[in-house]
């Protein structure tokens, strides 16, 4: 029992849910997206700000209400997003994606998704793969909104 | 079940419980290396072994097509098919002609509110007038309603200009007689409500509502999804004109669900469903309907599924009502009492000494339900969490989602007890406590 479960709460996970990293408004934001799992009712809004004329993201800050997976996928996508071009995030984006379709087969790069990696186990409860995509599905619009 | 004397009266005692789980193979299933406790029994009940076999002994022997061809299968499955809706009919209380087979309890209530739409609409003659909505009419929902008994409603009030209005909760998610009365007016023409909320397990004041509403003109649809598996049911004498209650939470098959209408009220309605098995005559331009029940049973039905429907109901009649109502009452102060115990746990619902049915839903503080619920379920404990398709409900009591434990007659106080422990260890889990 114990192992499986802490397959997909690893302590990073469980940590970020706690930290949130990003949690809060932005003073002014060039994008942002709500999005909202509708069988559990969690929600997210990002929030996305660029380093004046370049597309370079300065911050990406997050708000909402979910499990610990989403809250702690937000988290770490906020660590990671800062000081990347938009073309840098949606590759980390599709990484991210994979590395949750693959069902934990391969590996994933430690060098692009950083924390991230921890979400490997969540790869193997299908129900909890929407959880942790969803702050990803709403940067991804945000990036979309702003190319 | 042996064929021994015992006390209707008493609840189903703990010896029985264990023999009574023989008969369902799903609860021998193991789940993460543990032993299912089954505790999700108000979103879909297991089945016996006596359903099951039940429709595989129809779908070898008797298949065929119903109410059409004159070969022996077609009469044979015919004649089981409608002995099945006279068992069901017979216990809610009502005459076979006051049940119509529907999808689920979903499509059950969506045929009375799209036959008022139609009825608004000029459809069903005279005869259809008195359910005929327009700007200034009004239909009453509770706050607590699953979103099956409010979203037709909301599509009724959109399409005939009627207003929506809702009778609200308190901060444990319930309401009172005087709540009802507040709301209910000479403009009502609809009143429906839950008999027993999938969400806090309180047990609506029925006979109480329909006096009220009758008194004002208005007609009672009444949700019993929740009712009907779990305790004896007279659906003429509580009063209520519509009634919807689905299969598969009562041991039955999913894929089917039953409407009850008084009689005189469903040979009125206009149908929701049109097409084969609904008509008498058809021409190129015009048709005219079959009585009811036929008439809003358009297209093949669900003929097996309702001979096992029927064997689930003689299931639950050898087993006693009155004695699984009892049993689950028991169950239910097990886990509030357990529950409430346990600190930054919020129970939701009817305290104690309140009528309650066997469900408890409740919030752990710091900790999402979604968290809850994996947590248990690796100690092989099945709940729900969500917002149980009762957003409405749980944006009252502050809360996008909570964790609900339900029992049912083949529950162990065991597995209340698993529950109950691993609730105790959840908030520490995830860093909350």
């Amino acid at each position: 029992m114990s192992d499986s479960l802490a397959n997909l709460y690893q302590q990073v996970i469980l940590d970020h849910a706690r930290q949130r990293i990003g949690y809060g408004q932005l003073d002014h934001a060039d994008a942002e997206r709500f999005e909202r799992n509708p069988t559990c009712g969690d929600e997210v809004m990002v929030r996305l700000a660029l380093e004046q004329g370049t597309d370079r993201i300065a911050s990406l800050a997050w708000q909402g209400a979910g499990c610990s997976i989403s809250t702690a996928s937000a988290s770490v996508l906020a660590q990671l997003a800062e000081g990347l071009t938009l073309t840098e995030l949606q590759s980390k984006i599709d990484a991210f994606r994979a590395m949750l379709r693959e069902r934990g087969d391969v590996e994933p790069d430690e060098d692009v998704l950083g924390d991230a990696v921890a979400f490997q186990g969540v790869s193997k409860y299908v129900m909890r793969v929407k959880c942790a995509m969803l702050p990803w599905v709403a940067a991804e619009a945000c990036r979309g909104s702003l190319t | 079940m042996s064929a021994t004397i015992v006390d209707v009266s008493q609840p189903i005692t703990d010896h029985e419980v264990n023999a009574i789980r023989r008969d369902f193979p799903a609860l021998l299933e193991s789940v993460n290396g543990e032993p299912l406790a089954y505790l999700d029994s108000a979103a879909t009940a297991q089945r016996p072994h006596a359903v099951l076999d039940a429709e595989r002994h129809f779908l070898e022997h008797h298949n065929a097509a119903v109410h059409r061809g004159a070969h022996t299968l077609a009469g044979l499955a015919t004649e089981a098919y409608e002995d099945a809706r006279s068992t069901v009919a017979a216990f809610v209380g009502a005459g076979p002609d006051e049940v119509v087979w529907t999808a689920n309890a979903t499509d059950a209530l969506n045929l009375v509110a799209y036959g008022f739409a139609n009825a608004s609409h000029g459809r069903g003659g005279a005869a259809a007038r008195r359910f005929a909505l327009a700007p200034g009419d009004e239909i009453v929902v509770t706050e607590a309603e699953h979103h099956a008994n409010l979203v037709p409603w909301q599509e009724l009030a959109a399409v005939t200009g009627a207003t929506l209005r809702f009778i609200p909760v308190n901060d444990s998610g319930v309401y009172s007689v005087g709540d009802a009365a507040a709301v209910l007016s000479s403009r009502t023409r609809i009143v429906a409500l839950a008999h027993v909320s999938n969400v806090t397990g309180f047990v609506a004041p029925v006979a109480e509502i329909v006096a009220l509403a009758h008194a004002r003109g208005a007609l009672v649809v009444l949700d019993a999804c929740q009712s009907a598996p779990h305790r004896a049911l007279d659906l003429p004498g509580l009063g209520v004109d519509f009634a919807a209650f689905s299969g598969h939470k009562m041991l039955g098959p999913t894929g089917i669900g039953v409407l009850y209408g008084r009689a005189e009220l469903l040979d009125a309605l206009p149908p929701f469903r049109t097409g084969g098995s609904m008509i008498s005559t058809v021409t190129m331009t015009d048709a005219d309907y079959l009585p009811a029940p036929q008439r809003f049973e358009a297209g093949t039905p669900p003929v097996s599924q309702a001979i096992a429907l029927a064997e689930a109901v003689r299931y639950l009649q050898r087993i006693g009502l009155d004695r699984i109502e009892r049993r689950e009452e028991l169950l239910a102060e097990r886990m509030l009492v357990g529950l409430a115990g346990i600190p930054g746990i919020r129970t939701i619902g009817p305290g104690l000494g309140v009528p309650r049915a066997g469900l408890v839903s409740f919030d752990v503080d710091g900790v999402h339900g979604h968290d809850v619920g994996q947590y248990l379920d690796a100690r092989g404990i099945a709940v729900r969490v969500g917002h149980h398709c009762a957003q409405p409900l749980h944006r009252r009591l502050g809360l996008i989602s909570s964790t609900r434990a339900s029992a049912y007659m083949y529950t162990t106080t065991d597995e209340v007890d698993r529950l109950l422990g691993s609730a105790h260890e959840v908030r520490r889990y995830f860093g909350a406590a």
